[in-house]
């Protein structure tokens, strides 16, 4: 039944989508009207071309954006990119998650690893670059290598808290109704970190790509890391600004596919101030 | 002893070592022994912090008593008691289950095949009114819903013996006598062995064919032994205005009153 509430509903959210196009527009406006050369007197800078130089002009940033997908260039760099950032993404997360299962249910080897766990974490991970690039070389698994190193620790800490809060009731009661260690570790333990995983992944997205896209900057003839490194050696701002826009897209694409995923497998989870719906 | 209980506790203690100070030690329960016969229906009653829930781990299995012995049909207890189903006190359903999902646990951990735990878990949910709700989760149904899934968990698997640390203390009144009404009817069915765990004596004396009265703790033991000659069956809402349980429930309650005021007066000091 499409009641009043139901409509009023739908108008207030098509009000917050209209609100975000328009402040998107607003930003765009503004940054047209302080970075042309012709609209606005030159207060700052002492040249009008200069703001267009630091900052970048967005209409010259849309067209390249429009000219790298016509013309076919970008799909070699997004491409490459995109492998780094998915492959550190699923190795870093498989890796988590076993090793987060394992220590979480083996106290002495958690034990006997915190120390160094703390300090594998707490190390600016972004400094094994050299040694990958070493290890490694200067192709693909370099950048992946780096991406898995910020991946991992995330999952793994999400995972290892997650079964450590597992319901003591509810263990105690899987375990009455006969549930082996095999049984309570895949229907009680690994379902319970699923909600911990999931809220995990959403951060380490964004890290996956940080890893793809700094392993390019410090040594690559690929991705679209280096296509920005390149840029910014002519001091071509506009292509540097597509290249960030580009990125920011495709990091919200993966982090809504995670979401869709989230939503798929963890219907058993309430919702705050869900009601039935029959 | 002649015939072999279904459930012999003898002689248990069970001493905690405080987890900051190893030398900090509390004795919840000491020198306890409760037999349980076959068919029978034993309540367990006694101030809070009394070791109710404690002695009834003991019993499931799932805490090793410091020194004692569990017996179950004559063998001596080593792990989870696999013939006794245990009803929790806190909400223990697999929040990730549906309810049919929850009720087919067991059999699925027993490797029965998913089709004929289905089929057999809808039987059960038919049996304790839940026909029509075999696909909700838990957290969409309601807290007495929530006791029958539970209930209907535990009882999918025949258990010989019912381990229940007070299963309705949550509900409102009104679900809870239909609760233990539901209770009595299934179990009038084939009569298991039940230890079941209150502080509520007017629940215990309705339910029950004895009441045991737990001393407050720490070290806490049985003080009295009571066994409820009311007729069978009951309606527990009825049955309270009865002359006779009336009688029994002043005379209990003349034993556990003072254990129940130290059992205060402990809290208040903590």
């Amino acid at each position: 039944m499409p009641s009043s509430k139901d409509n009023s509903e739908r108008k207030g959210r098509l009000r917050l989508r209209i609100g975000q196009v328009v402040l998107l527009a607003a930003i765009f406006a503004l940054w047209h009207v302080l970075t042309s050369p012709t609209l606005l007197p030159p207060i700052y800078f002492s040249e009008p071309n200069q703001a267009a130089f630091f900052f970048g002009e967005p209409l010259k940033v849309l067209e390249r954006l429009w000219r790298w997908f016509v013309s076919g260039d970008i799909y070699e760099h997004l491409w490459v990119t995109l492998i780094e950032t998915l492959l550190a993404f699923l190795i870093g997360t498989v890796f988590g998650v076993i090793i987060g299962l394992w220590l979480a249910l083996a106290p002495t080897a958690s034990a006997i690893l915190d120390p160094y766990i703390k300090a594998l974490n707490a190390m600016p991970r972004v400094v094994l670059a050299p040694i990958f690039f070493v290890w490694f070389g200067l192709g693909i698994a370099s950048k992946v290598a780096l991406g898995v190193t910020l991946v991992f620790f995330i999952v793994f800490f999400n995972v290892y808290q997650g079964v450590r809060e597992v319901s003591p009731v509810v263990l105690a009661n899987a375990r009455m109704l006969g549930a082996g260690p095999r049984q309570l570790l895949r229907h009680v333990y690994v379902p319970s970190a699923m909600s911990w995983v999931f809220a995990s992944l959403h951060n380490s997205v964004g890290l996956a790509f940080v890893g793809a896209v700094v392993g390019e900057y410090l040594g690559s003839a690929k991705g679209v890391g280096y296509l920005i490194l390149q840029a910014e050696g002519f001091f071509d701002m506009n292509t540097v600004v597509a290249g960030i826009v580009l990125l920011t897209a495709f990091a919200l694409i993966l982090d809504w596919v995670v979401g869709i995923a989230e939503k798929r497998l963890m219907v058993w989870q309430p919702r705050s101030s869900e009601t039935e719906r029959t | 002893m002649t015939a072999a209980s279904a459930l012999a506790l003898e002689n248990i203690d069970c001493t905690f070592a405080s987890r900051e100070d190893a030398s900090q030690r509390y004795t919840a329960v000491r020198g306890t022994t409760l037999r349980v016969a076959e068919g029978e229906f034993v309540s367990v009653v006694g101030p809070t912090g009394c070791g109710k829930s404690t002695l009834l781990n003991v019993a499931a299995g799932l805490l090793q008593p410091s020194s004692g012995s569990v017996e179950v049909f004559g063998e001596r207890l080593a792990g989870i008691n696999s013939r006794a189903g245990y009803m929790f006190q806190a909400e223990a359903l697999m929040p990730w289950r549906n309810t049919i999902e929850n009720v087919a646990a067991g059999l699925d951990f027993r490797g029965v095949g998913r089709e004929e735990g289905a089929a057999r878990a809808g039987d059960w949910l038919k049996r304790v009114g839940l026909a029509g709700f075999e696909r909700r989760f838990p957290h969409q149904l309601s807290g007495g819903m929530r006791k029958r899934v539970a209930l209907a968990q535990i009882l999918i698997l025949n258990p010989q013996i019912l381990l229940m640390d007070e299963p309705f203390s949550a509900l409102d009144i009104q679900t809870r006598q239909l609760m233990e009404n539901e209770l009595l009817e299934l179990w009038g069915a084939d009569r298991k062995s039940v230890v079941f765990i209150t502080h509520d004596l007017e629940e215990a004396i309705s339910l029950s064919d004895r009441v045991v009265v737990l001393s407050a703790g720490p070290e806490s033991r049985p003080i009295g032994d009571y066994a409820i000659d009311l007729p069978r069956p009951r309606d527990v809402a009825e049955i309270r205005l009865a002359p006779r349980f009336i009688e029994i429930h002043a005379k209990i309650w003349r034993t556990m009153k003072e254990e129940v005021l130290k059992g205060y007066a402990q809290q208040q000091r903590q």
